[in-house]
């Protein structure tokens, strides 16, 4: 396989592969060397890519585990101080993309959502896989994901709610 | 867009029960410049999934090919600089054991002043041969060793 071949099967979904890093990892950066990764391993293994049956869903499984270890060892080293200050950063780069205020607010609020409800709902309602895709790429059954899809929906809603009815941004 | 559906998707989207199809509509609607007033909450979380969906990776992606093919050409480097050491260095062997007649001459006279000097070496140790006796002498005289074993006896304290 060719460079050039490769990168046909890979460039429509890298940047999906790119923004479920983001939503896991928060970091801009953090993100993109994920991505990198990701891919990197993917070309690595080239000789074998004929045989996926799907390589989208596999390489979003490959950055949901990435980015779980990822996570992992930051916890493991105690290292969540150093993570906020990434979301500091992180929040100025994203104010470039995301001009309205109220929107930067979805955004914190999904940080706050707990992992697989983050994917769930980046995976559903920003990348608009269907349920059958979700659920092989994240090895859950579908009622599970329509579950966690209807609770972090939910919260997004009431934070929203609150937000909206305070006036508190 | 009736009011009444919008609000019945809505419900549904919050079970997680909507098709796609469903879900496009929803962004549809709220994309628009206004929306129902008791509805306004949404509209910043759809707006917020529409403009994500845009954000892209930039980073370049370093596909490094070069690594199997060096591989590949250094043993076939490895094998020409081989070859041609060996090409370059061999002439240089045979030149250096190349020996001229008055050279030849030289070492000729130098083994044959060796010989001579070996041989007076040879004459002179043939010679030295009988200090050997010395030591069969020496042997015998070690009888003497038991006159001073009485002796000691004798003076004994």
């Amino acid at each position: 396989m060719t460079q050039l071949e490769f990168l046909n099967i890979v460039t429509p979904f890298k940047d999906k592969v790119f923004r479920l890093a983001k939503r896991l990892l928060v970091s801009r950066e953090e993100a993109e060397d994920a991505t990198q990764e990701v891919l990197i391993k993917l070309w690595k293994n080239k000789t074998k890519i004929k045989d996926y049956k799907n390589v989208e869903a596999f390489s979003m499984t490959m950055t949901k585990n990435f980015c779980y270890d990822k996570l992992k060892s930051k916890q493991a080293q105690n290292l969540k101080i150093v993570h906020s200050n990434y979301q500091d950063h992180s929040v100025s780069l994203q104010k470039e993309i995301e001009l309205n205020d109220s929107i930067d607010w979805v955004g914190k609020i999904m940080e706050s959502l707990p992992e697989q409800q983050k994917m769930v709902v980046q995976l559903r309602d920003i990348e608009q896989y269907d349920f059958k895709e979700i659920a092989i790429m994240l090895d859950m059954n579908e009622t599970a994901i329509r579950v966690a899809l209807s609770r972090a929906r939910k919260t997004i809603r009431e934070k929203l709610t609150n937000t909206h009815n305070y006036g508190v941004k | 867009m009736v009011l009444n559906n919008i609000e019945n998707l809505l419900e549904k989207y919050e079970n997680g029960e909507t098709s796609l199809k469903e879900e496009q509509q929803l962004k549809d609607y709220f994309s628009q410049e206004t929306v129902a007033p008791h509805l306004e909450m949404y509209k910043p979380m759809f707006s917020y999934f529409l403009v994500s969906q845009k954000e892209q990776f930039t980073k370049q992606l370093p596909l490094e090919t070069k690594k199997a093919f060096n591989f590949k050409w250094l043993s076939v480097a490895a094998v020409a600089v081989l070859m041609l050491s060996i090409y370059v260095f061999k002439p240089n062997n045979l030149g250096e054991t190349t020996i001229t007649d008055a050279e030849k001459v030289e070492i000729n006279n130098a083994k044959e002043a060796l010989a001579i000097m070996s041989k007076h070496f040879n004459k002179g140790t043939a010679q030295v041969g009988y200090l050997g006796v010395i030591n069969k002498a020496g042997t015998q005289v070690d009888y003497l060793k038991e006159i001073t074993n009485p002796m000691n006896r004798l003076f004994k304290r």
